[in-house]
């Protein structure tokens, strides 16, 4: 895949997340917003995340380490999607 | 502890918790009276009813004064809109405050709460409104989307209140603002006398097959809620409760608001998504006593690992139980472990409205096993094909009840063919399986249809390929259950597709999401396989017994309606 910088990755997943699991317009989402624990993707909805992150970036990240911490921001998820990138 | 199951069930009468809250038949009952009145009326008025605490760490803490007034106030705003007893009132919200408060005040006006899963998309959100004909619903500004998506197909929905309204958004069609803390408390309320069979909740469950179907409960659901409450979970004055049920299902209003509050107990709510650390924290803040969670919860606590545990003092718990699937034996033993105590295993069902099989407290254990009848209850297992009742230890049959407890439902809406199909021989068919070994206690096996319990949630296969046939690329689908580590089963489509689409990932997570905002986060398929053809009968129908089994490396069994290609 195309090479891709960490702040392009935070700025794409950012979309990513505001497009599909936020819908109220007022919601203000950063790279830090608390994504699992205040409730916008729940433990289901993360599958879907996962095979988002690993179609886009072509990876895969093992489940155990696909854990509510890891997924909580999209700070995290960069930092996770990183350690698998080639 | 002292066993003490042989002792409630001897001479046991459901009179017991009846004199307890000093019902005599013919009363006036009305469950948020019980709940909030009748608690301060004991004397515990500035005891802690709720503590709650949000995602962001913001906690409240609210006396049973306060819950009192709270549905008073809210009561006479749902009368001032014009609601009246018998009208359904959703509620339709994450578990904040108000949302405990209105389920007091809808029932103080004798009208029926039917609460709804906040995680629902609009499609799942407007077949249960348009099958309760529901005349408000009472959300919060992050889930109006979907209910004005929604509106326009829905001609009884009068009133969409807004407990978040900030006022510079404008408040569209039917759309009203409520602010509990700018409204005066109403210290004297004029409670409506509601009687045993008025109805009081309507919570929503899914079949096989149909439309989710609407429970209907009524206010003496509380002398069972009540009564398993306190036995079950061996409550004392003291104890601080969490149940981490949502409730948008019927645990989180059974045990996660009427029977807590109506023994004036203090309970906890944490209003965010899992994670291991937050909740143990959350135990350790609140020093909680009895902890009711599910399994899913449990195996992710486990998945979590041990060694965070021991960041956190989890030393006040005391009790701790299970509901929504069945727990398997080595979260038993883990927890024994780790946590020092087991998890006893609870049964029941959206219909039956209170915990029907159980580990009572003091019982021998049996790790992997749902424990026996609660005292009161008659619980078989009956042959499938004859529905008489199995005696022999260990025969897998059908689980049924006699229909004679409190709370058992008293109809599904608008589907009184549905609701006598439940019934055969005079027992209530739970749809569940399982055997009862020669000590009286039950183990379960599955489910008896096609329904898919993920997490604790029941998913009706038909619901999700209904939706599914509507996604642009989908030829055709059928939906089961796959086995998960975590949720026991998850969701797995097998689909077609129509002429001009491909299979590719990308299209797998547009269909993923598609399934997620129409129904629900739960009812998204995890695994999508695309086939060539479905496995059908020769008249057509899809063998999705054959999926099944393939999934769960099951026998194939009788093939020979199969249509050959």
């Amino acid at each position: 895949m195309e090479k891709i910088n960490l702040e392009e990755m935070k700025d794409l997943v950012l979309k990513y997340v505001i497009s599909e699991y936020v819908e109220d317009e007022d919601e203000k989402i950063t790279f830090d917003t608390p994504l699992i624990s205040s409730g916008y993707v729940d433990s289901f909805s993360m599958v879907s995340l996962l095979v988002f992150l690993e179609n886009r970036f072509k990876i895969k990240i093992p489940p155990s380490k696909a854990t509510p911490e890891a997924f909580d921001s999209v700070n995290n998820i960069v930092f996770l999607v990183n350690q698998y990138l080639k | 502890m002292k066993d003490y199951y042989r002792e409630r069930c001897k001479d046991f009468d459901w009179s017991i918790p009846e004199e307890e809250l000093g019902y005599m038949e013919g009363n006036i009952i009305n469950i948020g009276w019980y709940c909030s009145d009748r608690i301060c009326l004991k004397g515990k008025a500035f005891n802690i009813a709720l503590n709650y605490e949000d995602f962001g760490g913001v906690k409240k803490e609210y006396t049973f004064n306060d819950i009192r007034l709270a549905g008073n106030t809210i009561g006479t705003f749902l009368r001032k809109l014009g609601i009246k007893n018998e009208d359904r009132v959703c509620l339709f919200m994450d578990r904040i405050p108000e949302l405990y408060f209105f389920f007091l005040g809808i029932l103080k006006i004798g009208a029926i709460v039917q609460p709804l899963f906040s995680a629902f998309g609009d499609e799942s959100l407007y077949v249960r409104l348009k099958n309760a004909q529901t005349r408000a619903i009472v959300t919060q500004r992050k889930h109006l989307f979907k209910i004005r998506k929604t509106i326009d197909r829905l001609p009884d929905l009068e009133f969409i209140i807004i407990v978040d309204h900030v006022k510079n958004r404008i408040l569209e069609n039917k759309e009203v603002a409520f602010h509990l803390e700018e409204l005066l408390p109403i210290e004297n309320f004029d409670i409506f006398p509601t009687l045993a069979e008025s109805p009081s909740v309507l919570h929503f469950t899914s079949g096989t097959t149909g439309q989710p179907k609407g429970v209907k409960h009524v206010h003496y659901s509380l002398i069972s809620q009540y009564l398993t409450t306190k036995w079950v979970f061996d409550l004392r004055d003291d104890d601080i409760y969490w149940c981490t049920a949502d409730p948008g299902w019927v645990t989180g209003t059974s045990y996660g608001i009427i029977g807590p509050w109506s023994l004036g107990m203090t309970q906890c709510v944490l209003d965010a998504g899992f994670s291991a650390r937050t909740w143990y924290r959350f135990i350790e803040s609140y020093k909680i006593t009895v902890w009711y969670t599910a399994p899913t919860a449990i195996r992710s606590l486990m998945k979590a690992g041990d060694e965070i545990i021991k960041d956190y003092n989890l030393s006040s718990l005391r009790f701790l139980a299970s509901v929504g699937e069945p727990l398997n034996s080595e979260a038993v033993i883990w927890s024994e472990k780790i946590l020092g105590k087991p998890f006893l295993d609870t049964f029941w069902q959206t219909e039956t409205g209170s915990i029907m099989i159980t580990n009572f407290p003091g019982m021998k254990i049996k790790p992997g096993s749902m424990g026996k009848p609660f005292p009161g209850i008659t619980g078989v297992i009956l042959d499938p094909k004859t529905y008489q009742p199995l005696n022999e230890p260990g025969s897998v049959g059908l689980i049924a009840f006699k229909p004679d407890w409190p709370s058992m439902m008293r109809g599904y809406w608008n589907a009184e063919e549905k609701y006598l199909e439940k019934f055969v021989n005079g027992w209530y068919l739970t749809g569940d399986r399982a055997s009862i070994d020669s000590e009286g206690y039950f183990w379960f096996v599955g489910r008896d249809d096609d329904v898919i319990n993920t997490g604790g949630h029941l998913i009706s296969p038909f619901e999700v390929e209904s939706v599914l046939l509507e996604h642009p690329a989908v030829g055709e689908s059928a939906v089961v259950a796959k086995p998960d580590e975590v949720n026991m089963e998850v969701v797995k489509a097998f689909i077609t597709l129509k002429p001009g689409f491909t299979p590719s990932l990308d299209l797998e997570l547009d269909i993923m999401n598609y399934i997620r905002k129409k129904l629900s986060p739960v009812a998204m398929p995890q695994y999508i396989e695309y086939m060539e053809n479905l496995p059908k009968t020769r008249s057509g129908k899809i063998m999705r017994r054959l999926l099944h089994a393939k999934e769960w490396g099951e026998e194939l069994g009788d093939i020979s309606t199969l249509e050959e290609d």
